[in-house]
């Protein structure tokens, strides 16, 4: 279902961040802010939950280090014991330094690759710019225009207060849900 | 109302000076990928690929011919490979410093030098790997250090030997140095992709952007993996030195064997990693005009990691003879004597006159904020640094508990070309890093621009 979007753009992280807190607290209905760069305090602002990326890296990590260890367990005192210069088979302080490294390693790998997976983010994927430049200066808000009462004007006056340099509406494409193309057809005109 | 420009109390002094805004940062910083290469640029990797010819040339001689052509003998069977290999894994370091635990820490002017510390990082490892690949005699069968499935026993790998805990270690580190450094150059990447002019940069921007499109819940994510990844990278820097200090200290060789070991190699690594930071850093802003990214306040702020780190390998230094005389072992007592006056006292005291006493220099902030003396004193710790990994290995070797198998080292020339060639392979690497991808971490570098305004409003 395609849906109708209100855009807000901004020329600094303050303003939108301003904007963006507002506009939640209006009870508006943010899809999504695009930024240049990482601005803190702006998932607060947008009401989003913490990402539960943590949860998988502990996982991956735990798993990564018990299966080490017992790898190492079983290779050196069960599959084929070796004597090597009398070191004990089962010596488990000896194994601390790679069941700790392939620990860090399954870890890392996994959060990286699950935040591809979460954001889909995959090599040669067409990028949804909202804008251009927002990889270079600018800081877009859009909010979903979900309802008779969604008040244009007022919305535009809200990001005019907070020093928009300007605003738009736009049709989202059907099927790229939170994602907006330039080439959209324009709904209304705006000033 | 005063109209000047604005003056900021000392600790909020602004990261980046000459008051930038975002689209100048990404002008700034993508200027040397568009603008094509420069004569300096040509005349550098020239020279760095002559050096990289000349070590492929050594490593297949070699290779070809077997190892017999080093100048190790049955006593001295460890010398300049591992070296190299040690010295290449501690420049490494401060990359992986830089990126994950001056993060933790919060040290926002790391953001200038992140970038190309975390590519050092990566090409120092490559160039350390080398020297343990040659070192097997027969490269071809280096797989033979993976524990996998095998008819020979089946026969697994020695779990209880540092040289196989290296292995883990260093490929453990050199991944997660490379998805670290490629995940931050993502957003960067995408700056590059949606600015690009020609064909061939729009494709591989694109393809190496995946899509990246500056959503913040993309971003909120991004965060969290990139603290993450710090965490884990962390204790990772102190974990692989370590355990390359293991290689010597679990052995029984006297001067090898010892508990100061691990902390030492540490301290010593990030002391020359971020000798080798300085040195590209500072020719770096000087041929780039980075002057205003890479400021007189982060050379003062390394040099002053520099002082910290050198003096505790300094200390290390202290300690170790100390040890080694209240020890009461004799073979030990000799060992330290022989370093400081045996044949090799020119090593030892040329290691210690570059990691302990001209460093001493950098706690006069004149020195300090001085970029051409600077320079100087980072190469000197690049040279203090080699020397004290060679002083360790080969000292410690060539006189051992006989004195009739005592022996004496020197390099061939073939091991003197694999060592320029390292260089090569390094700083060929650093020349098309810095020709093709951004030097600095421009998402990062916005999100201190407006540092000093900030943090002074907080306050007032």
């Amino acid at each position: 279902m395609s849906r109708l979007l209100f855009l807000g753009f901004f020329g600094s992280e303050g303003d939108v961040l301003g904007a963006t807190r507002e506009a939640r607290e209006r009870g508006y209905q943010i899809a999504d802010v695009y930024t240049p760069y990482a601005v803190h305090g702006l998932d607060a602002a947008m009401g989003l939950r913490p990402t539960r990326l943590p949860w998988i890296c502990f996982a991956f990590g735990l798993a990564g280090g018990l299966l080490k260890v017992w790898f190492e367990f079983w290779t050196t005192s069960v599959s084929w014991p070796l004597n090597v210069g009398g070191k004990p088979f089962n010596s488990l302080p000896a194994f601390v330094p790679i069941t700790f490294e392939v620990m860090v390693l399954l870890a890392g790998l996994s959060t990286v690759v699950a935040l591809f997976w979460t954001c889909r983010l995959y090599p040669g994927k067409r990028p949804m710019l909202v804008d251009r430049a927002v990889t270079n200066d600018r800081f877009v808000l859009v909010l979903v225009e979900d309802s008779a009462g969604f008040d244009v004007t007022a919305v535009r006056g809200l990001c005019e207060k907070h020093h928009a340099v300007h605003t738009e509406e736009r049709v989202e494409k059907p099927g790229e849900e939170l994602r907006v193309w330039k080439e959209a057809a324009r709904c209304r005109a705006t000033s | 109302m005063s109209t000047g420009p604005r003056t900021y109390p000392p600790a909020h002094e602004p990261l980046i000076r000459g008051d930038k805004t975002l689209k100048q940062v990404t002008e700034d910083v993508c200027a040397p990928i568009e603008r094509g290469p420069t004569w300096l640029w040509w005349a550098g990797f020239l020279v760095s690929f002559c050096a990289l010819l000349l070590g492929i040339a050594a490593v297949s001689y070699q290779v070809a011919t077997g190892i017999g052509t080093w100048g190790l003998n049955r006593t001295v069977g460890w010398a300049f490979d591992i070296t190299n290999f040690v010295f290449w894994i501690g420049i490494g370091h401060a990359g992986t410093l830089i990126s994950a635990i001056l993060f933790l820490f919060r040290q926002k002017w790391r953001t200038s030098i992140n970038r190309s510390a975390e590519a050092m990082t990566i090409f120092a490892v490559m160039c350390a790997g080398i020297f343990p690949l040659i070192h097997m005699g027969r490269p071809w069968l280096a797989y033979w250090v993976m524990p996998y499935p095998n008819f020979r026993g089946p026969l697994w790998v020695n779990f209880r030997s540092p040289l196989l805990w290296d292995v883990f270690a260093i490929g453990t580190y050199f991944t997660i140095s490379a998805v670290f450094w490629f995940l931050g150059l993502v957003p960067d990447l995408a700056t590059l992709r949606d600015r690009a002019t020609t064909k061939t940069r729009k494709f591989l921007f694109g393809l190496f952007s995946l899509g990246w499109d500056g959503s913040n819940r993309t971003w909120m994510r991004y965060e969290m993996v990139y603290l993450l990844l710090a965490g884990l990278a962390t204790p990772l820097v102190l974990s692989v030195h370590t355990i390359v200090s293991f290689d010597f200290a679990t052995s029984v060789i006297p001067g090898w064997h010892a508990t100061i070991f691990p902390p030492y190699f540490v301290a010593g690594a990030i002391f020359s990693g971020f000798g080798m930071v300085l040195t590209l850093m500072l020719v770096t802003r000087k041929v780039l005009r980075f002057e205003d990214y890479i400021t007189i306040g982060h050379i003062e702020a390394m040099c002053k990691i520099i002082i910290a780190t050198g003096s505790i390998v300094g200390l290390a230094y202290g300690t170790e003879f100390f040890m080694a005389w209240y020890s009461a072992n004799e073979y030990e007592r000799f060992v330290f004597f022989n370093r400081a006056l045996g044949p090799f006292a020119w090593a030892y005291w040329t290691m210690v006159l570059c990691n302990v006493i001209t460093p001493q220099l950098l706690w006069f902030k004149k020195i300090r904020t001085n970029p051409g003396i600077v320079f100087v004193l980072s190469l000197v710790v690049n040279v203090g640094m080699w020397f004290e990994r060679f002083v360790i290995i080969v000292t410690s070797l060539h006189r051992d508990y006989l004195p009739s198998s005592w022996a004496d080292y020197s390099p061939t020339l073939i091991e003197i070309s694999t060592f320029v060639g390292s260089f090569g392979l390094f700083f060929t690497c650093f020349f098309l890093f810095a020709r093709f991808l951004p030097m600095i971490a421009m998402g990062e570098v916005k999100g201190v621009v407006g540092y000093a305004e900030r943090t002074t409003n907080v306050l007032e």
